[in-house]
């Protein structure tokens, strides 16, 4: 059985400048890291890296096996972005985004829209997802974009601040989407670790300088 | 045993499929906003409008009626080149077209068609136009529409790929004009050189006309083929 996530010296430089100077992780499918840091340290680069949107400027990337950037199109369609932007467009509706999102993924219509009744549901988006993402408050946002990222069941979640925006229902009802699961590998960025410690199994701590180091969540 | 372990490679989704979900998000984006074609139609339309006044004449024929035409039609489509990729840029669609598993030249399609589209209906408004401010008989325009129809193939080709360059930059309102005028020259001398003797006084005319519609099509080709090869580069970060 191959390792979800191995990565062995990632490098990734911006010009001169350092933002990851040698990661090195091993994460077995269905784990969650945790990746912490200060702002500056490299944190949303280690997902885009991750998520095939940028190349490492040295190391070693494996994602369930294929080798990044040369194979990222085996994995593209099996990893859930949840970044900073909601990748959603502002002049269509949350349910007309889904959809669009679900065509690029290849899902079949009538398949399509009953995952996205489902998924709006569970968000407690239903009655809104047919208004323009433009009217909707930036919590709203946040749960279709959580509905986007898990549309097409991907394997690995890479989740940057995954509860921004969210209000204590909010994050409870993204939990049952994006929470912890034997079926989901996860690497979650955040700035509050208290919440989400329990949840891990191995921390990676990221420093301005690029350094890297990794713990074992029973070392922790 | 967990589902990331087992699942071997996403399969790629059918190129018509994406092209199809692009092209649909595009054109149902600009009906509900209407953000390019109606200033690129006011554009156009004003310009004829200082033509007339400009020039002090109710009628064109020759290589006058055709550069007007043409010129005008250009510097309207850069209006619409300059939006293509706006979304994209500022909604977070390019990261999310690159997530998913499709083949990355159905974004540079879609956009083609999307443009292609607007510069049709741009076409359907503003050459009736021109044709009640400077024509005394509607017979150019069957043969114009074919001319109209290979240019902005071309048009579309190179504004597409132009405009997803300079959609990164700061200065891109100024970046597309530098860049594409220049790559649209060879265009524009097919274009109003097919023109002109279907515009010339009399009637139409058809001398050359033919020469100069496989230069259109050879352009167009040629772009077509460009954008094929080099846009899923233009999409690395």
């Amino acid at each position: 059985m191959s390792t979800a996530i191995e990565l062995r010296g990632l490098r990734r430089d911006y010009g001169e400048r350092p933002a990851l100077a040698g990661v090195d992780v091993s994460l077995e499918p269905g784990e969650t890291l945790l990746v912490l840091g200060p702002n500056g340290a490299g944190k949303t680069t280690l997902l885009r890296v991750l998520a095939t949107l940028l190349r490492p400027s040295g190391g070693e990337v494996r994602v369930f096996g294929a080798t990044l950037p040369g194979e990222a199109w085996k994995v593209r369609g099996r990893i859930g972005l949840l970044g900073h932007d909601a990748l959603l467009y502002r002049d269509l509706s949350g349910r007309e985004n889904l959809r669009f999102h679900a065509r690029l993924h290849g899902i079949e219509r009538a398949a399509a829209e009953a995952r996205i009744a489902a998924l709006l549901s569970a968000v407690g988006m239903e009655r809104r997802a047919d208004d323009r993402v433009d009217e909707l408050s930036a919590g709203m946002r946040q749960r279709l974009a959580i509905c986007r990222c898990v549309l097409h069941e991907p394997d690995l979640l890479l989740l940057d601040e995954p509860d921004s925006h969210l209000d204590t229902p909010g994050r409870e009802l993204a939990r049952e989407l994006i929470g912890p699961s034997e079926d989901r590998t996860r690497v979650v960025v955040t700035h509050d670790p208290e919440r989400l410690l329990p949840e891990a199994d191995q921390v990676l701590r990221l420093a301005v300088d690029g350094s890297a180091e990794l713990t074992e969540a029973a070392l922790r | 045993m967990t589902a990331g372990a087992t699942r071997s490679a996403t399969p790629v989704v059918p190129s018509r499929v994406a092209f199809a979900a692009i092209l649909g998000k595009d054109l149902r984006a600009e009906l509900r906003t209407l953000q390019s074609l109606p200033a690129m139609a006011l554009f156009a339309v004003t310009t004829f409008v200082i033509f007339r006044f400009g020039l002090d004449r109710t009628q064109l024929s020759g290589d006058l009626a055709s550069g007007v035409l043409w010129a005008t039609l250009l510097f309207a489509a850069i209006l619409g080149i300059n939006r293509l990729f706006v979304a994209e840029r500022e909604e977070g669609g390019f990261d999310a077209i690159r997530l998913a598993p499709i083949d990355r030249t159905a974004l540079f399609a879609a956009k083609g068609a999307a443009l292609l589209a607007y510069l049709v209906a741009l076409e359907l408004i503003v050459v009736p136009v021109f044709a009640v401010f400077f024509l005394d008989s509607a017979a150019a325009l069957p043969p114009l529409a074919l001319v109209l129809l290979l240019a902005n193939l071309g048009l579309a080709a190179t504004g597409t790929l132009i405009s997803s360059m300079a959609v990164n930059s700061r200065a891109r309102d100024l970046l597309t004009p530098l860049v594409l005028l220049p790559l649209a020259v060879p265009l524009s001398i097919a274009a109003t050189g097919a023109l002109e003797p279907l515009l010339a006084v009399g009637g139409p005319g058809y001398h050359r006309f033919g020469t100069w519609l496989a230069v259109l099509g050879l352009y167009d080709l040629i772009f077509l083929l460009v954008g094929y090869a080099v846009f899923d580069f233009l999409l690395e970060d």
